[in-house]
């Protein structure tokens, strides 16, 4: 029966025509996966090119929209392992807070270095998840109540550490870097190489452990394929971002990755290591998808539970503190405001469902970057903070309208 | 081997020590007692039907089996040995594979996932993908199953055959002794039936011991060779198939009793098990 079936695959799916043809009949059958929001996003890109060309596709604007997303596209990474079981965090913008005013009570105030103060900051948030994963797990109370009580309380929290009114700055050189600073050019170059590298090389040897035991296993022409479009982009990226973007380079000179940019990069590639590539993934996502099986199957459900609010309350933690670099100090309003709901929207953009069991790191990413632009590009085009936010609504209903409707048409076709 | 010789002639009931026996197994719910001294003898190569009306004790009395409660009074033995099973982990650990009606499988998850789900193998601490898909494919191949495509295909896109057929390769992946069946047909069409039945046989013809819980008659003297029936929280009946016909199954089912057969005379229940 194998050696039918993986003949048969491989005969369709070793030519471009054959892998176009399955990716269109898993798109036609609802399986949609990142594909709207990628293609929303390049749409997006493209509008403010033409309206814009002078200033939205400049390298400058470039670097500048990673920042501007930088804070959300984190948090929202948090939040996919919340979304996967099926919970809301809504507290994790103020845990992000919190958590970025303990590191500037004790980096700002007690003059510690960075990495103890880096430490604390990270607690502060493992503490904030546990407290909020027992509660939830173990009490039993809905996650929307439980975190919708923490995000009052912590901002009270975040009040009395700060002062009232007043703000925390940083002033440690490694803690403003992270948001505000580049990469040496060479850096950029090394760390692209070290990345692409290790993906050419993880994949083909997966490959070739799938074919040496006689499983079906991905063609090389769609190795090739993948990897070339991965190079493609990622030289692409590297490349513009190496380019001289300051506007007087005699008095400064801009160019290279920005550090958060590679924080991002490297935060999904481990993230997604532990959702794939772990007992503690897997469950994760059977917890979201069916929980009395997962229970059933002998899985610690509460542990899971408790867990990924822990993972995402931490993951916030590093948001907070992202944020808190960008404008140099922490105020009442890091973490508040819009940030946590864009963090939700832009997790669900990018193809995360509300309704748990589907989701990646990389989802975070991509809505992240998507809403990013929408506000980049409409403040460059004049327009005011209203129409920004009535457009960001709009595009969240679009995203969560197709997958409802790729929902729909999954269950039509029996892939649900 | 034991499959090549339970194909061509079952040994006689009797012939052959049962892997698992009940006997005079009681068990409350407070005040309701639900399981009134029920015997059960399980052999290996064989399919025990069990068939009883609503509330007559079938599920107590698997939910017992599996672990998820003790019985009150009663002795359970496994291979010849007296067993006591506290929890589904010591079933597990005995042999025993429950596979319940509802399935309890992950639909966003593929059929390698689902089958080794909170048992997943890993080398250094990862998953180990491609041991798994091809454990998964040898005991799918084992169990002649043609109607998967792929394993690595989403639950969520299978037919209620093929899930069923997923459940219960998952539960025979685990090289366990005795598998019960809650109901495996209750929501499938003819032919995906007469899939899972065979699937059914085939678990027996390799040597495991199966009990088989439905409510279908046809399915049951299709596929079983031994019926037990329930009534009222007693086993009023262990025969073999050949012994029986549909009709007097009905009755004792609804009744209690037939003829010769069920709880009317003391005697008559020690011949049944002889028989």
């Amino acid at each position: 029966m194998s050696a039918v079936d993986s003949t048969a695959a491989e005969h369709d799916r070793s030519t471009i025509r054959g892998i176009f043809h399955d990716y269109l009949v898993k798109v036609r059958g609802g399986d949609v996966g990142s594909l709207p929001a990628v293609m929303g996003l390049i749409a997006l890109v493209v509008v403010f090119s033409i309206l814009r060309p002078d200033t939205f596709t400049g390298p400058l604007n470039f670097a500048n929209l990673i920042g501007q997303g930088a804070g959300i596209i984190v948090l929202a990474m948090g939040l996919v392992f919340v979304l996967l079981l099926g919970e809301i965090d809504l507290s994790a913008g103020y845990t992000g807070g919190t958590a970025a005013a303990m590191m500037g009570v004790v980096m700002t105030r007690q003059g510690w270095p960075f990495v103890p103060s880096l430490i604390v900051c990270l607690l502060t948030g493992t503490v904030i998840g546990l407290t909020i994963g027992l509660l939830v797990a173990r009490l039993g109370v809905p996650s929307f109540v439980v975190t919708l009580a923490y995000f009052l309380g912590l901002q009270g929290v975040m009040l009395v550490i700060i002062g009232e009114g007043g703000t925390i700055p940083y002033r440690n050189d490694i803690a403003l870097a992270l948001s505000n600073k580049n990469m040496p050019v060479w850096l950029g170059w090394a760390l692209l190489v070290v990345f692409l590298g290790g993906y050419a090389v993880v994949t083909w040897l997966s490959n070739s452990r799938r074919r040496a035991r006689g499983l079906t296993s991905q063609p090389i022409l769609l190795w090739a394929l993948k990897l070339g479009a991965l190079s493609v982009v990622s030289i692409a990226v590297v490349g513009y971002l190496s380019i001289e973007r300051a506007v007087n380079p005699n008095i400064t000179s801009i160019k290279g990755v920005p550090i958060v940019l590679a924080l991002i990069v490297g935060l999904v590639v481990v993230l997604t290591f532990f959702l794939t590539k772990t007992a503690w993934g897997r469950h994760i996502y059977a917890v979201g998808g069916n929980a009395e099986a997962a229970r059933r199957a002998g899985i610690n459900v509460q542990m899971v539970r408790i867990s990924a609010f822990m993972v995402c309350s931490t993951i916030a933690a590093f948001a907070g503190l992202l944020l808190a670099s960008r404008t140099n100090s922490v105020s009442p309003n890091t973490g508040g405001d819009v940030t946590l709901l864009l963090a939700v929207g832009a997790a669900v953009i990018g193809g995360t469902s509300l309704f748990g069991g589907k989701g990646r790191a990389v989802d975070a990413v991509i809505g992240g970057l998507a809403l990013a632009v929408i506000n980049n590009g409409m403040v460059l085009l004049n327009q005011s903070a209203g129409r920004v936010f009535i457009i960001t609504g709009l595009v969240l209903l679009v995203a969560a309208s197709v997958d409802a409707i790729s929902r729909r048409q999954a269950t039509a076709s029996g892939r649900a | 081997m034991t499959a090549a010789t339970a194909e061509t002639s079952p040994p006689p009931a009797a012939s052959e020590d049962p892997i698992l026996t009940l006997r005079g197994i009681h068990k409350s719910f407070g005040a309701v007692h639900v399981l009134r001294g029920v015997d059960l003898d399980v052999r290996r190569g064989h399919v025990t039907a069990l068939v009883g009306d609503n509330g007559a004790g079938k599920s107590t009395l698997i939910k017992g089996i599996a672990g998820i409660h003790g019985f009150d009074e009663g002795d359970y033995t496994f291979e010849g040995k007296p067993v006591h099973v506290h929890g589904p982990k010591d079933a597990n650990a005995l042999g025993i594979e429950v596979v319940y009606q509802d399935l309890a499988l992950c639909d966003n998850l593929d059929v390698v996932h689902n089958m080794f789900l909170g048992r997943e193998e890993t080398k250094s601490r990862l998953l180990d993908e491609e041991a798994m898909e091809a454990r998964a494919r040898e005991t799918l191949d084992g169990l002649s199953v043609r109607t998967l495509k792929s394993v690595r295909t989403q639950v969520a896109s299978l037919s209620g055959g093929q899930r069923q057929t997923v459940a219960i390769a998952r539960a025979v992946l685990w090289n366990s002794k005795v598998v019960i069946l809650d109901e495996p047909t209750a929501a499938l069409g003819v032919a995906q039936t007469a899939q899972v039945l065979r699937l059914v046989r085939r678990l027996a013809d390799n040597g495991l011991g199966v009990i088989l819980i439905s409510h279908n008659l046809n399915d049951v003297f299709q596929v079983a060779d031994d019926i037990a029936v329930l009534y009222l929280g007693k086993m009023v009946e262990q025969v073999r198939r050949e012994d029986v016909t549909s009709n007097q199954v009905v009755e004792l089912i609804t009744g209690g009793r037939s003829g010769d057969l069920g709880m009317a005379e003391e005697g008559s229940d020690q011949e049944g098990e002889d028989a």
